[in-house]
């Protein structure tokens, strides 16, 4: 490929070389690419399988939720039962306590961080 | 048929007199409590006393129990995290050697009772509760309050941050006991099925060994749970320190 370059047209011959290098580069890529694709699907599903960590997040969303309502509708009938509002502490604690079931839920799948995001 | 909750009672065994008209008594459960602490003690104090450079199998147990626990804080709390090791081992020990101990038949599974677990969630919740309080003083309320967020919702934020820490010894302790007592309630009623079936002649045979396969599968399911619930439970330990610990994040 050089064996035909003189020195007047170095400049554009350079960059015809380089193009042709980086079209090796990208075939180079994607046959890596196609070489690593049906093994890494493969490896994913059995590394997760075996991971505690993701059994674990699955029987925590479990409960989450069905706390925080019942912490809620506990809350609301003690406020009706104390302060004789019945049915008003209920309803607003519940709605509450279904909102803080979600935020648990939420925060143990991991799609919201913990309270208070920046310090 | 069997009864299947027969295997959950509480029995007196050795009666210790009353407290203001509640009967104290050393029962089955304190039983097996003991058992468990006794067999967590002797693994431990077994297992670290040859001290082998290449472990022994009960070496080989304690030292794994010993790294996964501490792997388990250091990636869920941190370095600082590391000062309630012992807490949390001996929590994750003790779920753990009840929840296997409870599968062997005709034993009694202290975890399936919500009072145990209660306490255990408890003493989470208060540990954390003392030690926010101790380390921060009253910057551990900003754990209620998240940056950034409007003021107008503010209070509904705050409130809702509330109810969801209270939530937390309900989901913690509701979670590990649910899960023990449904399995043990769901593999007796099986196992009845098996016998049932078996009392219809022949073909009842063939039929019972459904449920018999089915014992076997849920009793490697139980098995698998009886682990899971105990990390989950010493995860979430360290998740509620950490908020203690750090509880600005």
């Amino acid at each position: 490929m050089a064996a035909d370059t003189g020195d007047d047209s170095g400049n554009g011959n350079r960059s015809a070389e380089e193009a042709a290098l980086s079209a090796r580069l990208k075939r180079l890529g994607e046959r890596l690419d196609q070489h690593k694709g049906p093994s890494r699907p493969a490896e994913a599903p059995s590394g997760s399988k075996s991971d505690p960590s993701a059994l674990a997040r699955g029987f925590r969303l479990s409960t989450e939720l069905v706390a925080g309502v019942l912490v809620g509708a506990f809350i609301g009938w003690a406020l009706d039962k104390w302060l004789g509002t019945s049915p008003w502490g209920m309803i607003v604690f519940l709605l509450l306590g279904f909102a803080a079931g979600v935020i648990n839920v939420m925060r143990a799948a991991g799609v919201s961080s913990g309270p208070g995001i920046t310090r | 048929m069997a009864d299947p909750i027969h295997q959950f009672e509480i029995h007196n065994l050795v009666p210790l007199g009353s407290i203001g008209g509640h009967e104290i008594a050393f029962t089955n459960s304190a039983l097996y409590m003991a058992i468990v602490v006794v067999g967590i003690a002797a693994l431990l104090v077994g297992g670290s006393s040859a001290r082998a450079l290449v472990p022994g199998r009960m070496q080989s147990v304690a030292e794994l129990s010993y790294e996964f626990v501490a792997d388990t804080i250091n990636s869920t709390a941190g370095k600082e995290g590391m000062k309630f090791f012992p807490f949390v081992f001996s929590i994750f020990m003790f779920v753990l050697v009840a929840n296997v101990v409870g599968l062997i038949p005709y034993t009694f599974t202290v975890t399936s009772h919500i009072i145990i677990t209660a306490a255990l969630a408890l003493l989470v919740f208060l540990t954390v509760l003392v030690y926010g309080f101790y380390k921060h003083g009253l910057h551990f309320f900003n754990l209620f309050v998240p940056k950034g967020i409007p003021i107008y919702i503010l209070p509904l934020i705050v409130f809702i941050e509330v109810l969801s820490f209270l939530s937390r010894p309900i989901s913690h302790s509701v979670r590990l006991f649910a899960n023990m007592l449904a399995g043990h309630i769901t593999l007796k009623v099986f196992a009845s099925f098996i016998t049932l079936l078996g009392g219809l002649g022949i073909f009842g045979i063939f039929g019972a060994t459904l449920p018999l396969a089915m014992v076997v599968a849920l009793t490697a399911l139980e098995i698998l749970v009886a682990f899971l619930q105990a990390y989950v439970f010493a995860i979430l330990t360290c998740i509620y320190l950490n908020d203690a610990i750090h509880p600005g994040h």
